[in-house]
């Protein structure tokens, strides 16, 4: 290869595509994935600091045309004006922003229990909603929601999240639903356990364990074949299969 | 978040091997100091130190902190944070041209621990250590400061930092100049050197050769001590190769990979001396000129992932020592004549020529380096003890990234600008809150 010929190589339309809470450990090998096959990138989150960092990695690193546009995800009532200021318009959306949060603090801090549910929940509503209508109008575009596999059964040691997580990957499905008559496709992606900073020590088993490398080549892929909702890596779908269909009445009396 | 979770840390002897709480950051403000416990802790890289030099009960991982800031293509000059490894550095560089200033034998190292190690390739005595490439660096204090340093500014702070093995505080960015490079080949030649003495004459005679290093045959005794096969290179012309061939870069091919420990009876004497024997007469003509490509030259050993486990679960040494320029054939004489009475192979010893720069903590001097490699087992530390003494009466020093149990006299009789060292340390790290196991065991840190 000589220099002149340096810069991504793609075999697909080049699109533009936005991230929702770019500078998580995920959110950041997405962006590295999407841009090392030639994709433009949309950053959006709230240090704009990171996120001015993570523009310049990815254009001098892939070449490619990066933007940076800071972002509060609880900023309700700004998140249309901001959606309108973007000049080009995204191809696809991923939302990754999202907050795990203290669940034993939640059950007794109301501000905790807000917080899991704003930034995992309404902020994600607020924001789709504005997207969601552009796409519509627009008769194309992709989703990417990235909810949690905590959404499909709450369980005692995360039901806060939990719950916020469900809210999301029912409003996805909604939302897939409307959107299809517009040609927009909506994903929702369930990841199980990632080594990212937020887990980092944790003694996650091996096998039922993703990097946000791997989380992120499977989403592309996914995406990319228009499937409807994804566990990533596919052993959580036996798995969660098994723990949603336990009888409540054995279920409540498990320590999960 | 202020839980730090515990797991078994070893680097890449797999010896020693502690319990620690590691914490990673994409952010500096993730490491205010109401975010993180109080205790002591040293930042690691990608682990391929050798011994205990990045361990503590406390690490900070630089592994997430590694985007490229700023690069100018036209100039060679790059800014990146400290946890991007050379390895990705190389797959960004090398199509546009460019190559780092100064490699080492592995590029699964970060840049962090590249300064901090003040690491030497095998351009050192032409090119110097990595130092001598960095335009300025950024470092975290123990106070939450963030100096930005260099030769002309704050030079004590970057002084003590090139080598100093992270005690200054967290090496947080660097910007320094690339090599430009029109292919990704080296033009080596290989020459096999029949003695010691004949190995001398060939590094003198290849003395501005960019690249060389020797592999020895350690079992070697007699008229045949210090047999070798001298390696020297440059980066291949365009011309040199006809105008088709160019910057290629060979990603993605095939690797090996040691997936366990081997047992430990693996490496023996007898298995060393095989490997050795192929070595050295793998080449039969007495000179050859070959191109081979950049990973082949400067990283044969990457080419097998894990490649430590080939020692066994008890982990090895590796044993990297300098000798000044003077004392270096005599001295070396001694310690391959005492490796090769005590049996103790090396399956691997490189033999390389240092040039005249110098650090004020950095490991290199000018005169002959030799880093060997040592499974652990019983008598091995009493056996290095030996060695360590023919070095210091030598006046040479050991590296400190490669050691895991040298006695703090050896240390301080090698390094003689300890105490200023000591002092600069002191003055930006007053409490210790930078420390490695390595830093106690030596005596740098104990208050």
């Amino acid at each position: 290869m000589e220099i002149s010929t340096i810069g991504p190589v793609s075999y697909y339309k080049t699109m533009t595509v936005l991230l929702l809470g770019a500078t998580s450990n995920m959110a950041v090998a997405l962006a590295r994935h999407y841009a090392s096959n030639g994709h433009n990138l949309q950053l959006a989150a709230r240090s704009s600091k990171e996120i001015e960092i993570l523009k310049n990695d990815f254009s001098i690193r892939y070449g490619i045309t990066a933007e940076a546009y800071p972002f509060d995800a609880l900023d309700y009532h700004n998140h249309a004006q901001w959606y309108a200021a973007i000049p080009n318009k995204p191809d696809l959306v991923i939302l990754v922003f999202g907050y795990l949060g203290d669940h034993e603090r939640a059950t007794h801090q109301w501000e905790e229990s807000q917080k899991i549910i704003a930034s995992n929940y309404t902020g994600a509503v607020s924001i789709l909603n504005v997207i969601a209508h552009d796409f519509e109008q627009r008769k194309k575009g992709t989703i990417v929601g990235i909810s949690s596999v905590a959404g499909d059964r709450g369980r005692m040691s995360n039901y806060v999240y939990g719950s916020a997580k469900a809210g999301l990957t029912a409003y996805l499905s909604g939302l897939r639903n409307r959107l299809t008559h517009a040609g927009v496709h909506v994903m929702t992606v369930k990841p199980g356990f990632v080594r990212t900073k937020m887990t980092e020590g944790l003694p996650l088993p091996a096998p039922v364990t993703a990097t946000p490398e791997k989380v992120a080549s499977l989403i592309y892929k996914a995406a990319q074949k228009k499937k409807n909702s994804i566990y990533v890596l596919p052993i959580w779908a036996p798995i969660m299969l098994i723990i949603k269909n336990i009888p409540e009445f054995i279920f409540k009396k498990l320590k999960l | 978040m202020k839980q730090m979770t515990k797991s078994t840390v070893s680097n890449w002897g797999n010896y020693p091997s502690i319990d620690a709480k590691t914490k990673s950051f994409t952010s500096v403000s993730e490491l205010d100091q109401d975010q993180l416990p109080e205790a002591s802790y040293i930042a690691r890289g990608n682990g391929r130190c050798y011994g205990d030099s990045s361990l503590q009960s406390h690490i900070i991982s630089t592994l997430k902190y590694d985007k490229i800031l700023e690069f100018d293509a036209k100039e060679g000059i790059i800014k990146c944070q400290s946890g991007i490894t050379f390895s990705t550095l190389i797959d960004f560089l090398i199509p546009r041209g460019l190559f780092l200033p100064v490699t080492p034998g592995t590029k699964f190292i970060t840049v962090g621990g590249a300064i901090a190690s003040d690491i030497h390739g095998k351009n050192h005595h032409v090119e110097g250590s990595f130092q001598n490439h960095i335009i300025h660096i950024e470092v975290l204090l123990a106070s939450g400061d963030i100096i930005e340093c260099s030769r002309e500014k704050e030079s004590d702070l970057f002084m003590a930092t090139c080598g100093g093995m992270g005690l200054t505080g967290i090496i947080l960015s660097a910007k320094f100049r690339l090599k430009k490079i029109e292919t990704a080949l080296i033009k080596q030649v290989s020459i096999k050197a029949r003695n010691l003495d004949h190995i001398f004459d060939l590094f003198e005679e290849f003395k501005s050769t960019t690249y060389s290093v020797a592999w020895i045959d350690c079992l070697q005794g007699g008229d045949k001590l210090g047999r070798s096969l001298l390696m020297v290179g440059e980066h291949a012309t365009k011309q040199e190769l006809g105008s088709d061939e160019s910057l290629r870069n060979p990603n993605g091919k095939l690797k090996l990979s040691i997936p366990f420990n081997f047992p430990n009876i693996v490496l023996n004497k007898i298995t060393i001396k095989i490997f050795n024997f192929l070595f050295y007469h793998k080449q039969i003509a007495a000179r050859k000129e070959s191109y081979v490509n950049f990973d082949k030259f400067f990283y044969p050993l990457d080419f097998i992932n894990s490649w430590n486990r080939m020692y066994g679960n008890r982990g090895f040494v590796q044993y990297q020592f300098v000798l000044p320029i003077e004392n270096s054939k005599e001295g070396l004489r001694k310690i391959l004549s005492e490796i090769n009475n005590q049996g103790m192979g090396s399956f691997l010893a490189v033999l390389k020529l240092f040039g005249n720069y110098e650090g004020l903590i950095s490991f290199p001097m000018q005169g002959y380096t030799l880093a060997l490699d040592f499974p652990i087992r019983k008598g091995l530390f009493e056996f290095l003890d030996r060695l360590d003494q023919i070095v210091v009466d030598c006046g040479g020093r050991i590296y400190l990234t490669k050691d895991a149990r040298m006695d703090k006299k050896v240390f301080e009789k090698g390094y003689p600008n300890l105490e200023r060292f000591k002092n600069i340390v002191k003055k930006f790290n007053p409490d210790l809150k930078w420390r490695s196991v390595q830093s106690d065991r030596l005596a740098i840190t104990k208050p």
